[in-house]
């Protein structure tokens, strides 16, 4: 027989969570510190996937850095996309058309739903419901197939160019936009009947994981997990850039800091994006989608930029540092994430471990863009 | 509003100068300058940036021992911490860390404040005691400039590997 393990009262243990396992979505690692069910302490241990997406951006042109920025977060790529080459068009200053912007505005919408869905799917997932991934999957699948059909990739977007778009839209898009935004507001209904309101999902998230204002402060969070704690920012309100102050559309934000408020501000958010998506269509004026006038090579002044953008994870702001040359002096990635999760170690002191898991959930993690 | 009330403490640290005046900002002079002499490295000071044009409203750059007083009173104002990060101006013989502030506000406001070191002991005083946020930006710069921050409580390798030496974006790196 094999004799009874006994811990002292006060005594830990190291319990290894990742970095290959299905609650951390990738490659994340957290070393936690135990007693019995509580964690003591958690250290977070990031880079398993660091790819030097800086470097690249210091050894290559400017056009051929467009398509590493898809690369960094592979749920809401067109978000990151969007923030490059703004950046770039402001640095050189090029002049968009308003047709292009407003179909950038419609596609990172929608990619936004997208990547949304694709996160409740996965979180309900993390606390042990598996339909509504299969639900949220097939609605996905329909925006995946109108990107597609305008973009060429269901990913890994490299849509976006300096001054414009490599593609227009065509009716059929349009029709498919048009169809899919009703469809998806009766999804919406179900996803709150199937899920929303279930008692057991409920109990794990309620009042779980209480993430004060100050601490988001010091950590620098942002998207749902600023807005579920009572902070009213969004860098499409805050620091309206392309066309978002064209549009009307609310900023959801929830008070109860709990890692449900987390879950009911992104299931918001995507009823919002569609009211966005309905008006850019309404909206969307002729045109080309290309400048007449652009430089045939992308050299951007001497100078400092920067610029954010609100992706579907929070804010991402981008730096350039230019020389004048072809290729950037300098390209600083500020990925929401990274700072979302780093207050994972502070805030899960003291929390049981499963609820810690519910509250990773409740951050919206995807680790290639942690890493970079 | 802010970004005056904050200008205005800012510049107490700046008691002697007046504000500098804004770069030459032209792209033809620009190369000009570049190709016949190197413009100097930039000095300490404070200055207004065009929010359009720059993404940002406010630039300060304090010596390193300035740092932590700059840093508690963008705290006090409320700024959030965005990112840290650095920039290796190898011809000036410098590295420069560089911060990035904002506000939670529809008052836009956005600081940035530099520091520059000498490239051969590149040193700084950590501000994880007043931003625990900082904690990971500066063990990512210290990754990838090699920049060590004076009293931080874990400057291990964050992205690279644990046993990393090597410092990928100092321009003199060799793969």
């Amino acid at each position: 027989m094999n004799s009874p393990i006994l811990l002292q009262p006060d005594e830990t243990f190291i319990l290894n969570v990742g970095p290959q396992h299905p609650a951390t979505h990738g490659v994340l690692r957290v070393k936690m510190e135990m007693n019995g069910e509580y964690i003591v302490n958690a250290e977070t241990v990031i880079g398993y996937i660091h790819r030097m997406h800086e470097k690249m951006g210091e050894l290559k042109t400017y056009p051929q850095f467009l398509m590493n920025l898809s690369r960094m977060d592979y749920l809401g790529a067109l978000g990151y996309s969007h923030g490059h080459v703004l950046l770039v068009e402001k640095a050189s200053g090029i002049v968009v058309p308003e047709r292009a912007e407003y179909i950038r505005a419609i596609m990172v919408e929608l990619n936004r739903v997208a990547s949304h869905l694709f996160w409740f799917g996965a979180f309900v997932m993390d606390l042990g419901g598996f339909s509504p991934l299969m639900y949220a999957l097939q609605d996905r699948e329909h925006i995946l197939d109108m990107l597609e059909s305008v973009t060429g990739s269901r990913l890994t977007y490299c849509y976006f160019r300096f001054g414009g778009l490599c593609n227009d839209v065509d009716d059929n898009f349009i029709k498919a936009a048009r169809q899919f935004i009703p469809r998806m507001r009766k999804s919406m209904k179900k996803y709150h009947k199937l899920v929303t309101g279930n008692i057991i999902f409920r109990k794990r998230l309620e009042g779980i994981a209480p993430l004060s204002k100050e601490m988001c402060r010091k950590y620098g969070a942002s998207s749902a997990v600023a807005r579920g704690s009572g902070i009213n920012f969004d860098v499409r309100k805050n620091e309206p850039y392309s066309v978002y102050p064209e549009f009307d559309f609310d900023v959801p934000v929830y008070h109860e800091c709990d890692s449900l408020a987390r879950y009911m501000v992104r299931m918001d958010e995507i009823e919002q994006s569609l009211r966005i998506v309905e008006q850019g269509l309404d909206k969307l004026p002729g045109g080309p989608i290309m400048p007449d006038k652009k430089p045939k090579l992308i050299k951007p002044p001497v100078g400092d930029y920067y610029q954010a953008v609100e992706t579907a994870r929070g804010s991402f702001g981008i730096r350039l540092v230019s020389d004048g040359g072809k290729n950037p002096y300098r390209l600083k990635l500020r990925s929401p994430t990274y700072s979302n999760m780093h207050l994972f170690d502070e805030a899960c002191q003291g929390m049981m471990i499963m609820d810690a898991l519910a509250f990773m959930g409740s951050l919206d993690l995807v680790i290639p863009e942690i890493d970079r | 509003m802010i970004c005056e009330k904050i200008q205005l403490t800012l510049s107490s640290l700046f008691p002697e100068s007046a504000p500098l005046p804004p770069e030459p900002e032209s792209a033809g002079d620009e190369k000009d300058k570049k190709a016949k002499s190197p413009l100097p490295p930039r000095q300490d000071g404070l200055m207004e940036r065009e929010y359009l044009v720059h993404g940002y409203h406010l630039d300060a750059q304090v010596s390193p021992a300035q740092l932590v007083t700059a840093v508690t009173m963008l705290d006090e104002a409320e700024f959030f911490i965005e990112s840290i990060t650095g920039v290796d101006w190898i011809k000036d013989n410098q590295l420069e860390v560089v911060y990035d502030f904002s506000r939670y506000d529809f008052d836009l406001c956005r600081v940035v404040i530099r520091t520059r070191i000498d490239r051969k002991s590149p040193v700084v005083p950590t501000i994880t005691n007043i931003y625990p946020g900082a904690n990971w930006h500066e063990r990512e710069t210290h990754d990838f400039f090699g920049i060590k921050f004076a009293g931080h409580p874990h400057l291990i390798p964050l992205l690279l590997p644990e046993d990393a030496d090597f410092h990928p974006l100092l321009k003199d790196f060799k793969a």
